[in-house]
This record gives C-alpha cells, structure tokens and sequence, in this order.
C-alpha cells in the first residue's frame, strides 16, 4: 500500500508560488489535488504557503474526500494568520456539517473546531449543536471533544448556548464512544473551571461504571481518570466500585491497567476490612509486575508509579523484589528507577541478594549507573542495621578494585554509615585512606576530610593527611575548604600539639583572608573567636554528639504521597510532583478584591484574613516540592536538619555545631531554594517562553489611596538579566511610572517582586476610553519586550467614594435619565448580600441603601472614579443566582463599560 | 483528572520535524524541534534519556522506531501511560499501512498520514487506533476513497476492533501458543530469577460475528467446575486479554468469551513465575593471559526430555574487545567471532534434549593496554532456541467453541512452541 508521494516535496524552487497559484485554478480536478498535496508538502516541510490561502480555500467545495482533509488541514494551518480570509471558509463548513454523509459531517466540526479565529468561532454553534444530536456517532463523538475545542477558545460561549447541559446529556448517551469522549470533554472543562460543572454523582458513576465494559481502551481510562476523583460515601460503596474496576486489571493496554490501580487504591482509603485490603494488594500486585514486561517507556512510568505505591503500601511487592533485579540490556533510565525500587523494597530478608546484584551493577559501564549502585549499597547499610557490616564489606571490596569513580562514591557513602553508626565501624578507616590520593571529586574529598577530622585520635597521621590537603586550600572548592577548616579545628582539639597548631594558623589565615567566600570567612571567624576566648568551649561545640541520620528513601510526605497516588498514570506521577508545578496552561481566574488586599493585610498584622491559609497552603506545597526534590538527588541527604531551617532559628544551646553542620549540608544539598511566594499570584503577562527566559507577570493594584503595578520578573534564562526599564504607552487614564524601575540584576532562576507606584493623567489617549495599557519593559542583555494588560476600573476608585443616602438621591436627580446605562453581567453572583457588601467595599464600592421588589434585592452603591467622576451604581440580584442587572448614573456616560467590567470582575 | 497532548510530531532521527499535527495550538513547531534537537545532539546514545522530559512549561514524550521519533508534546497532566503506549500503537498502525515505519516511507505517505493523524487524535485526546478498521476508510488508493460514504459501524460500536458482513468460503481458527523463557543466572550460578510469557496467538479467517469460547487447563476455572482435568492444571500469575475479551465474564466464572478481530491477534499474554529448570545451561570458563591471549571453554546442556528438540540455538559469548584472531573448535554446529557485538556466537541447528556440546576458543589480546583502562563492559551469556510442541508451563488449550448464526463449522489448529525470552547468564 506503500505511495508515491515524496514527489510532491520536488519542486522547482523558482516562480514556485506562482506555478501553484496557477495549478490550484486549474480546471482539471487532477491537477488542482496534485497542486493541494504540493501545497501541504511545502506546508510540512515548513515553507510558508499563506499567500495561497484564497485558492487554496477555493478549492474546499469538492466532492473528493482526500482533497477535502487537505484543504481543511490547510485551514487549521493557516486559518489564523488570515482571519479575514478565513470567513470565506464558513459557507462550506456549514454545508459540510449538514451533509448525508457523516464522515464529512463529523469532519466539517472537528475541524472548525480547531480553527481559533472568532469569527469562525461565532458560526461553529450551530453545526455543533445540530452534531451534537446527530444520528450518527460518529458524529457525536466528535461533537462531544468539539465543545471543549469551543470552551478553550470562548468558555462563555459555550455557558451562554447551553452545551454543557448538552455535554452532560451525552453522559448517558447508548454510544460507548460518545459517552467517552463527553467525559473527557467534561473532565477537561472541570479542570479550568472554577465553578463545579462536572460533578460525579453515585448515579453517573454507576453509568459510567457499565460503559467500561463496551468502550475502547482509551476510552477506559478517560472514564476511569475521571472516576478516580469520585468519593465514595462510605466502605460498602467503595467496595462495590472496586469489585467492578478489577476485572480491568486483567486488560492488554498497561494504561488501563494503571488507571484502575489508581481508582483501587483510592478507594482502598475507604475500606476498613482489613481482609479486603489484603485481598487487593493481593490482586494489584501481579498486574503490576506485568508492568514490567511493557515496552520499556511505558515501564519508566510503571516504575515511577511502583514507586509511589510501594510508599504507600510496602506489602504489595514485598516478596517480588527479584523482578526489579536489572536487565543487561535494558535502557538505563529503565535501570536506574529499579534500583530505586530496590533500595524501597530491600529488608534484612533479602538484602544478601540484593547486595550480590548492586555489586554486580558496579561493575557495569555507565558511569551514572555504577555511582547510583554504590550510593545504593550505602543506603541499605544506614536502613537496615543488621546488614549494615555486610554492606561495609560489599563497598571495601569495591574500593578494593579502584576504580576511581567507584571508589569516591563509596567513600561519600561511608561517611554517612558513620553518621548513621558512629564508633563502630572506624576500624576500616586505613583502608580508606589508602585512596586519599585519587580523590578529585569535591564532594568525596569533604566526605573524607570530615572523616579524617572526626576520627582524628584514631588516625596516627591525621595531621600529615590534613596537612597534605593543605596545600591546596586556596584551589579547593567552598565545600573542601569549609571540611578542611573544620577537621582542623577538631585535630587541633584533640591533639592541640604543635603540628596542628600551626596547621589551625595556617588555615584560619587562608580561610579569613585570602578569601572571599563569606560563609567560609565567617565560619573562620567563629572558630577563632571561640579558640582564643574559651577552647573547652570550643570543644564542647565543635566535637558536640551529633543527631543520628536515618534512610530516607521513604521520603515524600504523606500528604503528598496522597496527593501523587490520586494522579497514578498521569505526569504527575512520572515527575513526583503536583500538576500545579508543571502545567503551564492558564487558568481562568480573576483577582478577588480580598485577595488584593492580602498583602496590604499581613503588612498590618492582620494575618487571620481567610486569604492568608490561602497562601499559607501554597507556601507548605511548595515546600514540600522542594524537600521532595531534595530527595530525589542522586545522593541521599543524610545530615538531619536542614539549612533552610538551621540559619533561621539556630538550635540555642549548641550554636556552633551549627557551623559544623551547615558545612555538611552544603556539601550535599542543593542551595537552590526557592523563593517563597509572598502574595497571591499574578497573572502572567509575557510567559517566558516569548520572553527567551524571562517571565513577567504583573497587575494594577490600589493601596492607600494610591495605584501602584505590583510587577514579578522571573528569570529562567541562564544569564544574568540587568537594566530593567520599563514604559507605559499612552493608556485611558494616562497611567506612567512615577519613578524608574529599581530591580536588581536578576540572577539565572532568581526572581524578583515590586511594587512600583504609578501615576495619572501623564500620556493621555485619545478616543473612547478602554481598558488597554501596554507595557514595554526592556534590559541590558535582551531586546525590548511588549505585553499588554487591562486596566480594571476598580483601582482608581477613591477611598472618599462613600455618599450619604440624601446626596445620593440627589445626585441621581441631577442627572437626566439619558445619563443612565444598565447592562446585565451573567457570570456574575452574589451569595450574601453582606459579605458583598464588605468586599466591594474594600475595592471603595460602597454601599447606599437597598431595598427588596418581586423576590430580588436592589442594592444602591456609589465610587468615585478617577478625576472625581461619581458613578452612581444600582444592582439587581437574586442571592446565589448567577446574573446580575447592574445600572450606573454618572456624568461621564462614557466610562459605564469599563464600570461594568470592573463591577463583573469584582462580583465573580 | 488528565488531560490532553498539544501535538504530535514525527521527527527524523536527527530530530528534525517530519511531520506533525497541531491539536490545540499552545506549542509550535520550532519550539519543539530546537528543544529536541538540542536533547538528541546531548546524548550519544538516545536509549539513555528519560522518555519523558520536561522543559519550558512543556512535557515531551518521545519513543523512537527505525530512524523516526514519534513525540508528543504536553502542556497538561496528561495520561503519560496511555500517550506513550498510543505512540506505540500509532507505529503499528503505520506499519500496517505503510509496511515499515520509516523516514522514507512517511515522505511517500504524507498525506495518509496527516488523514490518520487526524482521526487517530482529536483535541489531543487518542480516538481510535484499530488498523483494520481505519484502513475501511482511510485508504492509500485515492479513487477508492469516493465510495466511503460513512464510518465503519465498528469505530463507534461496543466491538470496535471488527466489522460486520466478513466473508470467508473455508472458516479457519490458527492458534498459537507461545512461551518465552526469561531467566537471569548470576555469576555464582545461582538462577536468580526465571519466569515464562506466554501469549496466545490467533490468526482468525472467520465469516461473520462469531462467539468464541476458549478453556484451558487453568486451575481455578477447573477446580471452580468441580472437575480434575486429565494431566495436569496450570496456575497462571497474571492474565491479560485482548479487548475483545469480556473482562467482568472473566472475572465472574473465569470464562474467556470473545468475538475475535479479523485476522491476527494477541488474544492473551500470561505470567507465571515459578522456578524452572534452565532448559539449556551454558557454562563457561575463562582464561585470561593478561597481554597475550585469551582461552574460552564452554559446555552447553539440553535439559529437557530427550523427545523434544531445540531447534535455531544461539549461544552469544562475550570477549573483550580488544581480541583478535580467533581459533575457535566446536564438537557441533559452527562458532564464529562477531566484532559488532564483542561476541562469539555459536550456533546450532538442532540441539535434542539431554545432550551436552562444547566449543573451545581462543584469542588474541593486545600486548599494549591503555593505562586509564576503564572497566570492561560485562556483558552476560545471551542464549536463543525455539523448542516445538513443548511448553514450559504445561499450558493446553481445552477446546476453543466458535459459534456463529450461520452455524457453520469451523477448524481450529493449535500449535505449541517455547522460545528463549531474556535469558541471560552472567560471566563469572
């Protein structure tokens, strides 16, 4: 069945567009295709063919299904860049959509769908909704995916023509395949929406449960992703859902497979018969080494997956640790998720073997693979007491063969055992200082000062081993320098003889002087301080008891884990992180007004606002995004307190242990914190994917009496960006920078929050007033950016807004009726009329009077605009019903759309 | 909850785009292509990187077949498993039309492709990836294409993998069963882990929708029946069907009823993992001369029933990389060295159960050796043979019922035959 059609891509490079243009009009329906398949080819190959849009589009009444798909495929292409052209599209797409064919039917929305040009958008409804009850389902269920396509351009649309209602009809639709793909299209409008719209109640559950069994696999795990939400009222309704989701585990497609482990365990939270729970574990478990003998992608997820539920549940593969045993040809990110497992799953019952196979991986080729083998060995020894002298003697073998790599790993391994077990194992320290000499690694040279420092009264010649490092103190990195400083200190205290003594000389001098490294300086200074005032001090400090570490390799927060299990399947999981963290498409969001004021609330003190939990959640998430990617380091943090927490609020009795300490950590943690949020988010205006790294977001916010641009510039480029500028094109209100942009020079990944006060009526625009401000912001190293953003009215309401009764009254009689506007804005709500009132009152909309007419409450509000301009606001509403009829009387006629924006976005 | 992928592209093995089908718009072409020629130019082996891979707010999904990358790119929590293994399904599917996935072959077939590519994925959502039924419908002859006038009823039925109003003069059931031998032996001779996957293979020539019912020895179903099979009943680890396999009957009383897809088919693959005796054991000693030569002498073991014979045996020794003029003797089959794979492999055609070959070698090492020699690549024993009419686990099909409403008779044939998986025994 093999074609021909890599001819297409030949063509002659002179006059090419105009020889297609004249083919495209030819006259022989032979020739126009062939000139369509040239035009696609030329598309595909990425030349740009949107000249020929007209003649292409021509070409889309046809008969000839093939040629159809390509101009359509054209259109999908190109539909954007021509919007006005692509109105020409439309008569046909509409015929298509009602043609007795339902190929082309079906093809005629998928497609339009697909196009994000509004005005084709506004056409699309009709088809969709006569689609969406097609005979055909075919038909429908390209309908069904077709109203997300329409939510994700225009969600308002979608609200106001009813195709949700539509949607969720089709939920019970005869059609398997219909019924798949409304669940995902409703699944996927859930996540970006803020209001429930998709909820599963135990009825649809059940439906859904039956359409399991007749849809295609890929409809399985739409509807069983979906499903894996659902929570269950009590233990027998939990139970009878797993008892229908197990026979997927019996099915072909892993993904399946996955999705209904996923929906078991989530509902395995539920159950209390601990002979039930036992019973799934028991079931989950050889679905699940099947897994294994997938194609080794889908094995990579399988094992980032094992890996979470073995956390949870660490008796399912208890006794299958012998299937994660590495394969001589698997792919290596194949082998290093096993070894991770292993490590999760190794007890005092099977480590013999397991160590025989870390040993063996030690000897493998990759370089990645042989370190994570040996950093595995250590990690069983500090996990497993009983084994940890059979582990020894695996790593003293390993050392044994030299290899340099090997033997440096193991060597930073080593010292942690010593810190999981101090004064057990030190007899093997002259072995290890056998290979003093073929360190180069920074980290396995502070790994064996630190030892040579902490044993310093066993090591006959721990002053000649340090002395020997001394010599390049200047050369070493911050963390050899920190350890050697350290151990020197401590060999001083435990042999102060004249050796050490001019050794401690020698480096307080280099560690104080000849560098520039603040850390190692202060830490200098310290130790100095503390030998010439007090040594028994000192000692006491230095050569404190240290906390005892332990193996981390459980080492996600539950609440976490909790959360990671709920994703099983999905990236979520591949990663170990919450979607939050990665999914980057935007959400539809507005500010609320009480989340503008948070900032300002926490300056005061007032940190009991509802909206600091808010933020407070956010904060712990992301801290534990950072523990866990601690965590996921190749080399396991073994040193207990972490620095985050040590500088902060340093443990009162022994302060100085935290030098020590601190010095550790360095050496094994990545410093790379990340800075906490201290506000609600912004919306993001340049993303950095357009800004070459560098992301802004930003919005106008008022704070006492005055409008400022609350900007967050983030740079994830890898250079330093400095020179921020920034400048406000002539906007409505005339809004400017009343100062320059002060930011620091931004460091890769660093970022950087202000607040920068703005000022009006500077560069006025003509023309009706809207709500557009452009920003450019411009640095020394990148060109000048351009973004827009709105302005909401609301920020310039003034704090003096607040009329009496009397003057509002007589104001609103002052102005001739012509003078007032009413709009009704439907997606606004409001749920109880005081706490309404108390928060538009925070946005300085205040309250009047109100009065109650035919079951709805009319609530009278007045602000002051900029330049004094009163707006008299009535709303008509009825508590906890969206819609809402908002009139305004003001005397400036002209801004009642932008006070209907801003009174929709602050009722939201 | 998941979501959806943004697009699809089809990249040629320098990473370069091909093809690709934009699903939602968020993610361009050259976005990706910078991102994934960067990745691929990083790693010299592209079999080392992760297949999933997150950069710039955008997560790629990647596998490769010949000299073509088929990648997905994400800006949502999507269904990694079930991305990844459409990718896969998405190569069959072109394999199917195209015979080979290639670049070529892509080139020659663009615009078929971009036809699947569209109704394999909607909005980023996988649709339907059933070739037979696709290519009802989807069709390479564009003259043919006039006489499509709807969708095959199966792309929206309940029995979505088969169409209706098949016809076939002689009804014919081929059935294969299959068992691969995974075993992995350590370096101390100690077989660390053995297990068997198994698939039943069925080639269907069957006129209409038939029912089919399938026994096996399978031990629960037997003793649920109250029955002792004759010989012997299996217990099997883990069984997974094929869709058209009804799951819940399974689940209830164990039965295996379907209505088959046309033509062949994986109806089901199952795992036992018991210990099983090496059915071939390879045992080798080395001799190691530094700087001068190297003597290998291996001993291969049938250990299996004398009625039975390994047939296509293929012993791959591994030798250092650096040996050179190889003398080697067998007592049977042919030996030869094999530069591209570090190996000596020994071959022998027919390798009847309890008989014990050998083969001596020798090599020549190098006088000189690189000082910073790294560690010699370890690479296992590798062992392939087939064994007919044998099965490790003892598995029989019982009976397979096809019943149709034509009520015609058709023959099934059942064929046994155990293979070597991954097996591997280390070097001591």
């Amino acid at each position: 069945m093999s074609g021909h059609d890599s001819k297409y891509f030949s063509t002659t490079k002179k006059g090419e567009i105009p020889e297609l243009k004249e083919e495209l009009n030819s006259q022989y329906k032979d020739k126009k295709k062939d000139a369509v398949k040239k035009v696609i080819a030329a598309m595909t190959v990425g030349k740009d063919v949107s000249s020929l849009f007209t003649d292409v589009v021509n070409c889309m009444q046809t008969e000839n299904l093939e040629l159809k798909k390509l101009v359509y495929l054209y259109l999908i292409n190109y539909a954007k860049s021509n919007p006005d052209l692509a109105i020409l599209a439309v008569n046909t797409f509409v015929k298509d959509s009602q043609d007795p064919n339902p190929l082309i039917r079906a093809l005629a929305v998928r497609t339009m769908g697909c196009i994000r040009v509004d005005k084709i958008t506004e056409y699309l409804c009709d088809p969709l909704q006569r689609c969406l009850k097609d005979d055909d389902p075919y038909v429908r269920k390209t309908a069904a995916i077709c109203v997300a396509k329409l939510y994700d351009i225009n969600a308002e649309l979608v609200e106001d023509r009813g195709f949700l209602d539509t949607l969720k009809d089709l939920i019970s639709d005869n059609n398997p395949m219909v019924v798949a793909n409304a669940v995902a299209a409703l699944a996927e409008i859930q996540e970006t929406s803020a209001r429930p719209i998709f909820e599963i109640t135990s009825q649809t559950l059940s439906k859904l449960l039956t359409a399991l069994n007749e849809c295609t696999e890929w409809g399985q795990v739409f509807i069983l992703d979906a499903l894996s939400t659902y929570k269950a009222a009590d233990a027998l309704e939990a139970e009878n859902i797993v008892e229908r989701v197990t026979p997927r585990l019996q099915h072909a497609n892993c993904a399946v497979v996955l999705s209904a482990v996923k929906m078991i365990l989530q509902q395995m939270e539920l159950i209390t018969s601990t002979d039930v729970v036992r019973n799934l574990c028991k079931k989950m478990a050889p679905p699940l080494v099947t897994l294994l003998s997938a194609e080794p992608e889908l094995q990579y997820v399988a094992l980032r997956n094992i890996s979470l539920i073995v956390q949870k549940r660490p008796t399912i593969l208890a006794h299958e640790i012998k299937v994660f045993f590495c394969k001589y040809n698997d792919p290596i990110y194949v082998k290093m998720e096993k070894l991770e497992i292993m490590i999760k799953l190794a007890s005092d019952r099977n480590i013999d073997q397991v160590l025989l196979e870390f040993k063996e991986y030690a000897t493998e080729v990759d370089v990645d693979f042989v370190r994570k083998a040996v950093r595995a060995i250590g990690r069983c020894a500090i996990k497993l007491e009983r084994a940890a002298e059979r582990c020894i003697s695996v790593l003293l073998e390993l050392i044994k063969v030299k290899v340099n790599y090997v033997v440096q790993e193991a060597i930073i391994v080593i010292k942690d055992i010593f810190r999981r077990y101090p004064n057990t194992y030190e007899s093997i320290i002259a072995t290890l200082c056998e290979s003093l000499d073929t360190l180069d690694e920074p980290e396995a040279k502070a790994s064996m000062i630190w030892i040579i420092g902490e044993y310093a009264e066993r090591i006959d010649n721990a002053d000649e081993l340090l002395e020997s490092f001394l010599e390049s103190f200047p050369e070493e990195q911050a963390m050899v320098q920190l350890q050697l400083l350290t151990a020197t200190v401590k060999l001083f205290l435990k042999k102060p003889t004249e050796g050490p003594q001019q050794m401690i000389q020698v480096v307080l001098n280099n560690a104080t002087m000849e560098t520039d490294n603040p850390d190692l300086r202060d830490r200098a200074y310290i130790y100095w301080r503390l030998l010439s005032t007090d040594p028994e001090a000192a000692k006491d400090v230095v050569l404190a008891e240290k906390p005892v570490i332990s193996d981390d390799s459980n080492s996600l927060e539950p609440s976490l884990l909790d959360e990671l299990l709920g994703n099983i399947a999905t990236l979520s999981s591949v990663y170990h992180k919450l979607p939050e963290a990665f999914v980057s498409r935007a959400k539809l969001t507005f500010a609320r007004p009480d989340d503008e004021e948070y900032p300002a609330a926490v300056e005061t003190g007032n940190s009991e606002s509802p909206s600091y939990e808010v933020d407070g959640a956010a904060a712990t998430s992301s801290q534990s995004f950072t523990s866990h990617e601690t965590a996921r380091q190749p080399a396991p943090v073994a040193a207990a307190p972490t620095p985050s927490s040590a500088p902060a609020s340093p443990p009162a009795p022994v302060p100085d242990l935290l030098g020590d300490l601190l010095g550790l950590d360095n050496a094994l943690v990545p410093v790379d914190q990340p800075i906490a949020p201290s506000g609600p988010p912004l919306p993001v205006l340049l993303p950095s994917t357009t800004g070459q790294g560098l992301q802004i977001s930003a919005q106008l916010v008022r704070r006492d009496g005055q409008v400022f641009y609350n900007l967050l510039l983030e740079n994830n480029s890898q250079v330093v960006l400095d020179g921020f500028m920034i400048q406000f094109n002539k906007n409505t209100f005339g809004l400017a920078a009343a100062g320059p942009l002060q930011i620091p020079p931004l460091l890769p990944q660093d970022s950087a929050r202000i607040l920068l006060p703005m000022v009006m009526f500077q560069n006025l625009s003509t023309g009706p007033p809207n709500t557009l401000l452009q920003v450019a912001v411009k640095n020394n190293q990148q060109p000048v950016w351009y973004f827009n953003d709105k302005i909401s009215l609301h920020v310039f309401f003034s704090e003096d807004g607040r009329m009496e009764r009397a003057n509002f009254l007589e104001t609103w009689k002052s102005l001739p009726d012509s003078n007032e506007v009413a709009k009704d804005l439907s997606s606004a709500i409001i749920h109880s009329i005081d706490s309404t009132v108390e928060n538009l009152a925070a946005t300085n909309v205040f309250f009047v009077a109100k009065r109650r007419n035919a079951n709805k409450d009319i609530l009278y509000m007045s602000a002051k605009g900029p330049r004094g301009i009163p707006f008299l606001i009535e709303l008509t509403a009825s508590v906890g019903a969206p819609g809402i009829k908002c009139a305004v009387k003001t005397p400036s006629l002209e801004m009642a759309p932008l006070l209907f924006d801003a009174m929709e976005a602050l009722l939201k | 909850m998941a979501g959806a992928v943004s697009a699809l592209f089809l990249l040629d093995i320098k990473g370069r785009v091909l093809v690709w089908r934009d699903y939602r718009g968020d993610v361009s072409a050259v976005q990706a292509e910078r991102f994934f020629t960067k990745l691929i130019e990083k790693e010299v082996d592209p079999d080392s990187h992760d297949p999933v891979v997150y950069d710039n707010g955008v997560t790629y999904m990647f596998i490769q077949h010949n000299n073509v990358f088929l990648m997905t790119a994400a800006r949502q929590n999507c269904n990694a498993a079930s991305i990844l293994l459409f990718l896969h399904r998405v190569i069959d599917v072109f394999k199917h039309y195209f015979e080979e996935l290639e670049e070529e072959s892509l080139r020659d077939n663009f615009v078929v492709v971009y036809e699947l590519l569209d109704e394999m994925m909607d909005f980023g959502y996988p649709q339907y990836t059933e070739a037979k039924i696709l290519s009802e419908f989807i069709k390479t002859d564009a003259y043919r294409m006039e006489v499509t006038q709807r969708p095959p009823m199966a792309v929206t039925n309940a029995v979505s993998w088969r169409s209706e109003g098949i016809k076939y003069k002689k009804n014919e059931v081929f059935l294969d069963v299959v068992e691969s031998v995974n075993i992995l032996v350590n370096s101390n001779g100690q077989i660390i882990r053995s297990d068997v996957v198994g698939a039943l293979k069925m080639r269907t020539y069957l006129s209409g929708m038939p029912e089919c019912k399938l026994g096996l020895n399978d031990r629960v179903l037997l003793e649920a029946q109250g029955r002792s099979a004759k010989g012997k009943a299996i217990d099997l680890d883990d069984i997974k069907f094929h869709q058209c396999v009804r799951l819940a009957r399974f689940d209830n009383d164990r039965t295996i009823s379907f209505i088959p897809p046309d033509g062949s088919f994986d109806l089901m693959t199952y795992r036992l993992s018991t210990q099983v005796k090496p059915l071939i054991w390879v045992e080798a000693q080395v001799e190691r001369h530094s700087r001068s030569r190297i003597e290998l002498m291996v001993k291969a073991r049938s250990q299996f029933k004398e009625r039975s014979t390994a047939t296509n045996v293929e012993i791959e020794i591994p030798v250092p990389s650096d040996a050179t003029n190889p003398n080697v003797r067998t007592s049977m089959g042919s030996a030869a060295y094999a530069p591209e794979k570090d190996a000596l492999v020994w071959k022998i055609k027919s390798f009847p159960g309890g008989k014990e070959y050998m083969v001596r070698a020798e090599f020549s090492l190098p006088s000189i050796t690189a000082e910073e020699s790294t560690p010699e690549k370890k690479a296992p024993i590798r062992v392939k043979f087939e064994i007919p009419y044998f099965t490790v686990s003892g598995i029989q099909v019982r009976y397979l019922k096809i019943i149709e409403k034509s009520g015609y008779q058709a023959l099934p044939w059942v064929r046994y035959i155990t293979m070597a998986g991954e097996y591997e025994l280390r070097l001591m």
